[in-house]
Order: structure tokens, then sequence, then C-alpha cells
């Protein structure tokens, strides 16, 4: 196996984790900015539709930083699936694979699965539900809580940080809650 | 270098409360860095941008199916990924603050505390009920669309579309 076979096969936790953690101390050392992803979506509120409101009224350009830093992710995603793309299909825990196939979700080949998320579902009950319904609370519940994963679960629980362990220990209750008890009866529709 | 500060932006003083004011209630809205940057300087945040958005694609955190593992306790995955970022990310926290380590620009570090408020459980309870729908946290959405996916920009445009709401009720909401 090359070492670009290997670049290309799914990466483990353990390789993955690390190098996230790392990008706290390196924004840091780069230029005191803390870490945290959720702000870039009221940044850009700030920037296009700022609309009188006084939470949107700050100098955004002050943290232009962190829309390069999305910029950037949005260039990491074409990289990869331009040139380190994986081959083989996803790789998939058995018992979600046959639960599922009970809702009529059978392509499994890609990151993002095409039979929920794609233009035609759009025109579907569920698709709307999941895709306009679950990023609007991505949007307004990360910025209520103050961050999101990254904010708060890695920025704020590496700087120890109480407040944010108290909101990761809310969004994975709130995950667990939607996955197990409430997402079932979205996939039924 | 004052009257080159000055020339490019000259904040007046209920300016300046003003953004301190809304910086302290979003601690995640924080820049502590007071020096003035060519907009050249923001390429180094954009390939650090580019090396986090592979780990994401490459490790699948950005993988609906991943999130959904996750919250079925189906695999460790996220679990490992997550929990070791914290463990490396504490580390180089630890060594800033015990050595004193400046930015590359001899600054000093300065990292923000975090005030408790309602919205951290509130808002907490949203966000997690939204991830698990959509798969997705708001850096992978970025990821997402650029792997190919997108149909996603409806997602994140919806996301923007919740911030902004958020930010119209923000007084009549419990924090």
């Amino acid at each position: 196996m090359t070492f670009f076979d290997w670049i290309r096969e799914p990466w483990p936790w353990y390789v993955a984790g690390p190098l996230i953690g790392l990008i706290v101390p390196a924004l840091l050392i780069l230029g005191n900015k803390s870490f945290g992803l959720s702000s870039s979506l009221r940044h850009i509120c700030a920037a296009c539709v700022p609309a009188k409101i006084p939470f949107f009224q700050y100098n955004w350009r002050k943290e232009g930083w962190n829309l390069f830093f999305v910029g950037g992710i949005l260039l990491g995603g074409i990289i990869s699936a331009v040139w380190l793309s994986n081959p083989n299909p996803v790789v998939l825990h058995p018992d979600l694979a046959l639960e599922l196939k009970g809702y009529g979700i059978t392509r499994f080949d890609g990151l993002v699965p095409a039979d929920l998320f794609s233009w035609d579902q759009l025109f579907t009950l569920r698709g709307p539900l999941m895709m306009v319904g679950g990023g609007f609370l991505v949007g307004f519940g990360t910025r209520y809580a103050g961050g999101c994963t990254s904010g708060h679960a890695i920025m704020g629980l590496s700087t120890l940080q109480w407040p944010s362990l108290v909101a990761t220990c809310c969004f994975m209750a709130g995950g667990f809650l939607m996955a197990n008890f409430i997402l079932p009866f979205i996939l039924n529709l | 270098m004052e009257t080159q500060e000055k020339k490019i932006h000259t904040p007046s003083e209920a300016e300046l409360q003003r953004d301190l004011e809304v910086r302290e209630l979003d601690t995640m809205c924080v820049n502590e860095s007071t020096l003035v940057h060519k907009p050249w300087h923001n390429i180094k945040y954009v390939l650090v941008g580019i090396l986090f958005g592979i780990v994401f694609v490459k490790a699948e955190i950005i993988s609906w199916f991943r999130i959904q593992e996750m919250f079925r306790l189906q695999s460790f995955h996220m679990y490992g990924v997550i929990g070791s970022a914290v463990v490396v990310g504490a580390i180089g926290v630890f060594l800033i603050r015990r050595f004193n380590i400046k930015t590359i620009y001899g600054e000093t570090i300065v990292i923000h505390p975090k005030t408790f408020s309602k919205g951290n459980v509130i808002g907490g309870l949203m966000f997690g009920l939204g991830w698990a729908i959509t798969g997705a946290c708001p850096g992978p959405l970025y990821a997402q669309i650029g792997t190919g996916a997108t149909v996603i920009t409806v997602t994140l445009l919806s996301a923007i579309a919740g911030t902004w709401v958020y930010g119209l009720l923000r007084d009549k909401l419990p924090h």
C-alpha cells in the first residue's frame, strides 16, 4: 500500500482528534484567535443583513479571519473530494444500516446520504423538515448557546470552562433525544 | 504607526463601548488582537481551514452516518475524535500558559472566560436536536458543501437565518 492509498482510506480517530486539538493552540499562536465556527454565521448576518438589530451592529471586519477560516474548510472539502476521496462505500454499523433500510434509505456511498439530502428531496415533506428545519435549529441553537462543538466542546473544554461543559452535555442530550426518539418519526414521513 | 492605524479605522467612543458590550454578551465572538493587519495576513487562516476541512472529510466527521452512530452509541469514533481533540487542545493551552508563549506577532495570548447563561442549556438542547437531524454542526456544513453536496447550501442558509432570528428575538429570550 502506497502512502497515497493509505491517505485515501478513512482516518482513525486517534489521527483526526489530535490534529483537530492542535488547531486550538495554532489559532492562539497565529493571532490570538479563539477556535469557534458558529460565530461565522453571526458575522455573515452582520455583514449581509444586519437590519438595525443591535446583535449584528459590531465591527464584523475585525472578525474577518473567521470567514477566511470557514472558506478554508470549504476548500479543504473540495480538495478531499477531488484528490483524496475514499473509493470504498462508507462502513456502517449493521444495526444502523438495517434501521435506515426500513426508512427507505439504501444508498450508503457518500458521507451525506443522497436519499435524504438532495435537491429532489427538497420537494418532499421529509426533505425540507430535515434540511431547512435542522439547519434553523443548528443556527439558532448554537448562537443561543454561545457556541457549537468547536467553540464549546473543544475550545471551551480545553480551557477548562464549566459553562462549556454544561453546553456540551446539552448538545449530547438534544442529539440523543432526536436520534433515538424523534428522528424515527421524521424518517418515516 | 498611530497615524497609519487611524487611517484604517477610527472608532468613536460610543462605537467602542457598543463593540465591547456586544462582545462581552457573546463570548464566542472575541478577537483579543489589537493589531491591524494587511488583508493577505488572513491567508494563514485559510491554510489552517484547509487542513481542518481535509481532516473533517477524511475522518468522516462530516458524515451523517457517523453522527447517527454516535447518538445511538454504535461507534466510539466520534467520542474518540472529540475526546482526543480536547486532551491535545488542553495540553496546548497548558503549555501556552505555563511558558507564557506569545503570538507570532509578540502579543500576549488572552483566553476569554465564558460566562454561564440559560442559553447554554436551552440553546444547547436546540442545537443538539438540529445536529442529530442534519448530521452536521456549523463547521462541517461548509466542508459538506465542498465535497459536492451542493444542496447543503440550503441547510447553511437556514442556519444563517436561525442565527438572524436569534439576534432578532434575543431581548425576549431568557439568558
